[in-house]
């Protein structure tokens, strides 16, 4: 049961809190139990052409030659595209958030930088004879080493993943991560009675939308083009799509609509820019969605973290000094990895005030699948991290977790390690309410604490 | 391709089609008749978003041949709203927030709506057995089954009072 305690800040506050503990029912739900919503595929149209890819078999690869005269000849393909047919091959999703360089092509020509990495797109009259010519496709590579782990990536001689770059590494304003520094890291550690360090790691996570991404183009009279399509992003696609077509924006129309899933998964623009082409090439509707295959495959995850957090403490409880070096992978591409480095940076040292804070964040490239947005993407593994780190710090020094935390809690006021002050802060009463909850006693000294004010 | 004719009852009315040999009923349904009620997530049997109802039993449209349901009655979510009233099940659905995107919903309810016509007192194992072969990525799976078992007892009571 849930229960809405509006008595809290009551006194901060203006709002009454009409809406909050009220149940809405969902605006599109009468249409979900109906079978009315319509999705982007829910919609017919005469002469579709389907978009099949080709796809790269290994992580990293030289491309030597292309080349697609048997798949021409499938009875039911109507044409192939290839880098050469895209005005503007090579793009990064963020560039309109000034993001650089652009570092991903649309269509693979030189290199292949990770496995699944598309290269030529197929269209036929029918799904079964697009396959059938993407399975003519031969496409002759050089296998390059590989480099699948961030720290192995950032060492002297690593394979170079991204020319882009030129390293394997982002560049954040001329350094090589992004930085946090606060205060002095070195002279906490010396006034602490313990030190720790522990490090901490996560895998990709695939979102697996129950609904693939995908996208349908259709030519619309006057040249232009309206696409029908899933994304969570439909500016950025717009967008996207206008610099890589070489298009006027007024050209592109982007209709959205209800998404059968997204959790961030669709939130890069990858199947619109080359359904976009395809229609203009050959001026016929055209689909191109994942199957589940490559959703799970070739959708880009959740980034991979790995997180070493080292601790000073005092006994009686107050953390000193925190030092994060934490390693996001970026996967082939940027995408949003670089976006996600930076608030994973900006989260350090967690909901903590901490007077000495380092932190290190580097956005690495590998020749794994490129990731990009999750729900949280940059803060959910750091924090995970950080509270399994906060556990550990309450045990070695024999403290209550829950009180361990209240006293560390950073209150209105209090300077950030990345010097924002503090406003809204919370914790402290969430960590109270969770120990009533949780039938967990605090002692009354916590229990008297606020987030409000700092205690004497 | 080949032509095949098929007669079959689709929501109650009887249907003659000719579908392309080999194709499926889920192809059938949203490509030639237009019933987009009936979702793929994945066309390889895994998802149970294309769930349909064939003779009583539910069923994944997207691993059934269209031209294998001649003589047989299917069922689809848009078959349930035949007469303009919500099932049970749709109202129990939209009360207990058991749809969100709603692009597992149609396979879900058809599921259940299996479920509960062979069995109209199910616990909740029943029901959890009945949909382990639809996923949701949304709702944590919860309000779906409390939806399911609401909809049950709803069920029963109109049948009491019938
Ligand atoms: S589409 Fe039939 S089970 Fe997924
Ligand atoms: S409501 Fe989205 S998959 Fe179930």
């Amino acid at each position: 049961m849930i229960e809405y305690r509006k008595d809290y800040f009551s006194d901060a506050r203006t709002d009454g809190l009409t809406e909050v503990g009220v149940t809405r029912q969902r605006s599109d739900v009468l249409g979900h139990v109906t079978g009315k919503t319509q999705y982007y595929a829910d919609r017919h149209f005469a002469g579709l052409l389907h978009l099949k890819m080709v796809r790269s078999p290994h992580h990293h690869a030289r491309i030597k030659s292309i080349d697609v005269s048997r798949a021409l000849k499938v009875p039911g393909v109507v044409r192939v595209l290839t880098a050469k047919d895209v005005p503007q091959n090579i793009y990064t999703i963020l560039c309109l958030i000034q993001v650089e360089p652009n570092d991903e092509p649309v269509l693979a020509f030189d290199k292949v930088r990770f496995k699944g990495e598309q290269i030529v797109a197929v269209l036929a009259e029918s799904e079964q004879a697009a396959l059938a010519g993407v399975a003519k496709v031969k496409v002759v590579y050089e296998e390059l080493p590989a480099v699948f782990d961030v720290e192995e990536a950032l060492k002297p001689g690593a394979p170079l993943v991204n020319e882009y770059h030129g390293r394997n590494w982002f560049t954040y304003e001329g350094h090589h991560c992004r930085r946090v520094r606060f205060g002095n890291v070195d002279e906490g550690f010396a006034a602490a009675d313990h030190v720790i360090e522990e490090m901490y790691q996560s895998s990709p996570i695939e979102h697996a939308p129950t609904e693939t991404t995908g996208c349908i183009v259709v030519p619309d009279q006057n040249e232009r083009y309206t696409c029908y399509s899933n994304t969570q992003a439909l500016y950025f696609t717009l967008d996207n799509s206008a610099l890589i077509l070489n298009s006027p924006f007024h050209k592109l129309r982007l209709v959205g609509g209800t998404v059968g899933g997204g959790f961030g998964g669709k939130v890069d623009v990858i199947t619109e820019p080359i359904a976009f082409l395809a229609a203009m090439l050959t001026r016929r509707p055209v689909k191109y969605e994942y199957s589940r295959a490559e959703e799970m495959q070739v959708s880009s995850p959740r980034a991979a973290e790995r997180i070493y957090i080292k601790d000073g403490v005092a006994k009686d409880g107050r953390i000193l000094a925190r030092q994060v070096r934490l390693y996001v992978d970026a996967g082939a591409y940027s995408r949003h990895s670089p976006y996600g480095t930076t608030k994973a940076a900006a989260h350090m040292p967690g909901p903590y005030t901490i007077p000495n804070v380092w932190v290190d964040c580097h956005c690495v490239y590998t020749n794994r699948t490129p990731s990009s947005a999750m729900r949280g993407f940059g803060v959910t593994i750091g924090d995970f991290a950080l509270e399994v780190q906060m556990d550990k710090l309450a045990r070695l020094i024999g403290m209550d977790p829950m009180e361990f935390r209240i006293l560390n809690a950073y209150r209105d006021g209090d300077m950030k390690a990345h010097q924002k002050e503090v406003d809204g802060a919370a914790l402290v009463e969430c960590v109270q309410a969770a120990s009533d909850l949780a039938n967990w006693p605090i002692a009354g000294r916590y229990r008297a604490m606020s987030s409000q004010k700092r205690e004497g | 391709m080949t032509k095949v004719p098929v007669q079959f009852t689709l929501n109650g009315r009887e249907q003659n089609e000719f579908v392309d040999s080999g194709s499926t009923l889920l192809a059938a349904l949203r490509d030639k008749l237009g019933l987009y009620g009936t979702k793929a997530g994945c066309h390889q049997g895994t998802c149970g978003a294309c769930t349909v109802i064939i003779d009583g039993s539910p069923q994944l449209s997207c691993l059934t041949l269209a031209e294998r349901c001649a003589g047989k009655s299917v069922t689809t979510l848009e078959g349930l709203t035949g007469n303009g009233a919500l099932h049970p099940l749709q109202q129990a659905f939209m009360e207990g927030f058991a749809a969100q995107c709603g692009f597992c919903t149609p396979g879900m309810i058809l599921a259940a709506k299996s479920l509960l016509d062979r069995n109209p007192s199910p616990s909740r194992d029943d029901v959890i057995d009945a949909i382990s072969g639809n996923i949701c990525r949304c709702t944590g799976y919860d309000p779906i089954i409390n939806a399911i078992l609401t909809a049950a007892e709803q069920l029963r009571g109109a049948r009491k009072s019938a």
